[in-house]
């Protein structure tokens, strides 16, 4: 029996007739009880509109949700409330940074430097950057282990350079691409960091004034809260200068007929009517991770990331992409493809076997050509998977040729 | 749904299999498929003389499902008329959505009923009818985007 089956009520749920093994922690995470109960919580006695009424249960709406912006700010180490926004997810962070700042100082010839291996969120809106600002794209390229090297860093990051964007993990990879070196390097040349923790805060601490970055994003239901809450953290400073991204109600100080004012931070950012169940869900989150500790989970995740590349390395036909050398500098994210057999056809067999793994390019389609692979199958560890977990998956993975028709 | 229901000898034996898998002679139509979801790609390449169809093969990466589908088609289509291949992607579309469950009906399908499980499966449907949807397609004149 899984330990932590308690609190996450759906690994006891069965896959066509099988105990579930869910190996897709890097897509999303489960839900632990504590963060259903404090939504659910939520929406039974505190419901109302924040900022909109005078009423004391909207009193209590925007207290909490403003509560759950200085737990965020905590847990991420930022130096005012004001510095952190809420979002629907990574994806619009990183956008709002894009359309936000990107588009308002970026100029010709300007350059956005940024890993070949980042996922289309960070990715696609500075191609869009690029293209209307007639900016220039560069990429870094990962050495055969996953790593950016230092000569990587300093030929692709250069006085042309304005805006370095890049995961802290990267989610095909695991590679944990060395941010602190590339932000004092970016800064050095006076350009701007947006890192993207999307697949490092659900395990890793991360502090933003430590790192130094500029702009830091990440999704909640990547790290046990639900899906529709993300956030931006924003250097104060850049905020202040940056145009609202998205319009209406809230957002507002003046509107006259021809023109408006802006409220201050963060509501400059925060358009419209906002995901206050998803705050609270991610303040629980927040809580119920301290308890779980990043020390544990680093812990668990290390030796179960062990044990999966050790049985791995077993199977004939398998190969792993990323770092397999220095594991220390990797996370439990991997990336592999079973010789002769596409992804999907592993991932059906897998499913039949009651375990949830990922197959596909990951949004990460210029990483896949740059590997040479039409696609890659992942498997993602997260602290409350077990070995038998793993026992599970590597016993259907070795007889994924079997069912194909070919040799073991 | 079963594995053996799926990964069946005649799939896996066509998956492996380079026979029809290659380019042909002198094709008079070839048409690329795609089905996103999967990443699944494949060319399809024709030769048809007097509405008939002589030739045929396939090129492509895909999954073992996307790839058999195209083969056991391709045996299916060669030497028949394009409008018998079409009225045979019919049949096959109504397979796998489950519209035709008449054996009688099916048996024109002949190895190609070996997918027929597919329809317990929604998002391999789509594999199996990539290389169908390609012949229709070329059947019907449309062309590659330059
Ligand atoms: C590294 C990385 N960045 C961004 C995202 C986008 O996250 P979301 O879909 O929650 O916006 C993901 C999700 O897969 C990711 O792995
Ligand atoms: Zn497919």
């Amino acid at each position: 029996m899984n330990p932590w089956a308690e609190d996450f009520p759906i690994l006891k749920e069965t896959i066509n007739g099988k105990r579930l093994v869910y190996l897709d922690n890097a897509a999303t995470t489960q839900k632990p009880v504590p963060v259903l109960k404090a939504v659910d919580d939520y929406y039974r006695k505190a419901n109302a509109n924040p900022h909109r009424g005078l009423y004391a249960l909207s009193v209590e709406a925007t207290q909490k949700y403003e509560d759950a912006r200085r737990t965020v700010k905590k847990f991420i180490g930022a130096r005012k409330d004001e510095e952190v926004l809420f979002t629907r997810n990574a994806s619009e962070s990183l956008n709002l940074v894009a359309y936000s700042y990107g588009l308002t100082f970026l100029k010709e010839g300007d350059e956005i430097a940024l890993p070949v291996s980042e996922h289309h969120s960070n990715l696609v809106p500075w191609q869009m950057v690029a293209q209307a600002k007639g900016a220039k794209l560069v990429y870094l390229y990962p050495d055969a282990q996953g790593r950016l090297t230092d000569a990587e860093i300093g030929a692709k990051i250069t006085a042309k350079t304005k805006i370095v964007a890049l995961a802290h993990v990267s989610n095909v990879l695991g590679s944990i691409y060395p941010v602190k070196k590339i932000v004092e390097k970016a800064h050095s040349v006076g350009a701007v960091v947006v890192l993207d923790c999307a697949q490092s805060i659900p395990h890793y601490p991360v502090n933003v004034t430590e790192l130094g970055c500029d702009f830091m994003a990440f999704s909640g239901h990547k790290m046990l809260a639900p899906m529709g809450i993300g956030v931006l953290y924003g250097k104060e400073e850049l905020l202040n200068r940056m145009p609202p991204f998205l319009r209406g109600g809230e957002m507002i100080e003046y509107v006259h007929e021809q023109s408006a004012t802006f409220a201050p931070l963060p509501q400059k950012f925060e358009a419209g009517t906002q995901n206050v169940g998803g705050a609270i869900g991610l303040d629980a989150a927040i809580h119920y991770l301290r308890n779980v500790g990043y020390d544990r989970i680093q812990k668990t995740e290390n030796e179960l990331l062990n044990y999966t590349l050790d049985g791995l390395a077993e199977i004939p036909h398998v190969t792993v992409y990323g770092g397999t050398d220095n594991r220390a500098n990797r996370c439990g994210v991997i990336s592999f493809n079973v010789e002769g057999v596409h992804p999907h056809d592993v991932a059906t067999v897998l499913d039949a076997a009651g375990v949830a793994i990922r197959a596909g390019h990951h949004c990460a389609q210029p990483l896949m050509e740059y590997l040479c692979v039409n696609s890659t199958c992942r498997a993602s560890l997260y602290f409350y998977n077990t070995k038998d977990d793993i026992d599970v998956f590597l016993a259907a993975l070795r007889k994924v040729r079997g069912w194909l028709g070919l040799g073991a | 749904m079963e594995l053996n229901q799926i990964y069946t000898q005649i799939l896996t034996e066509h998956n492996n299999s380079k026979r029809n898998k290659h380019h042909i002679e002198n094709p008079t139509a070839t048409l690329k498929g795609v089905n996103p979801s999967c990443g699944d790609e494949i060319e399809l390449e024709l030769r048809e003389k007097n509405g008939v169809i002589e030739d045929a093969g396939f090129t492509g990466v895909g999954c073992a499902i996307s790839q058999a589908s195209a083969s056991i088609m391709i045996d299916l289509i060669k030497g028949k008329s394009t409008d018998e291949a079409l009225k045979l992607a019919q049949t096959f579309f109504g397979m796998v959505k489950n519209e035709i469950t008449d054996e009688k009906r099916l048996e024109v399908l002949d190895e190609a009923i070996a997918l027929k499980d597919i329809s317990h499966m929604p998002a391999r449907v789509k594999c199996a009818v990539l290389g169908w949807h390609t012949l229709e397609n070329a059947i019907k004149g449309e062309k590659d985007p330059e």
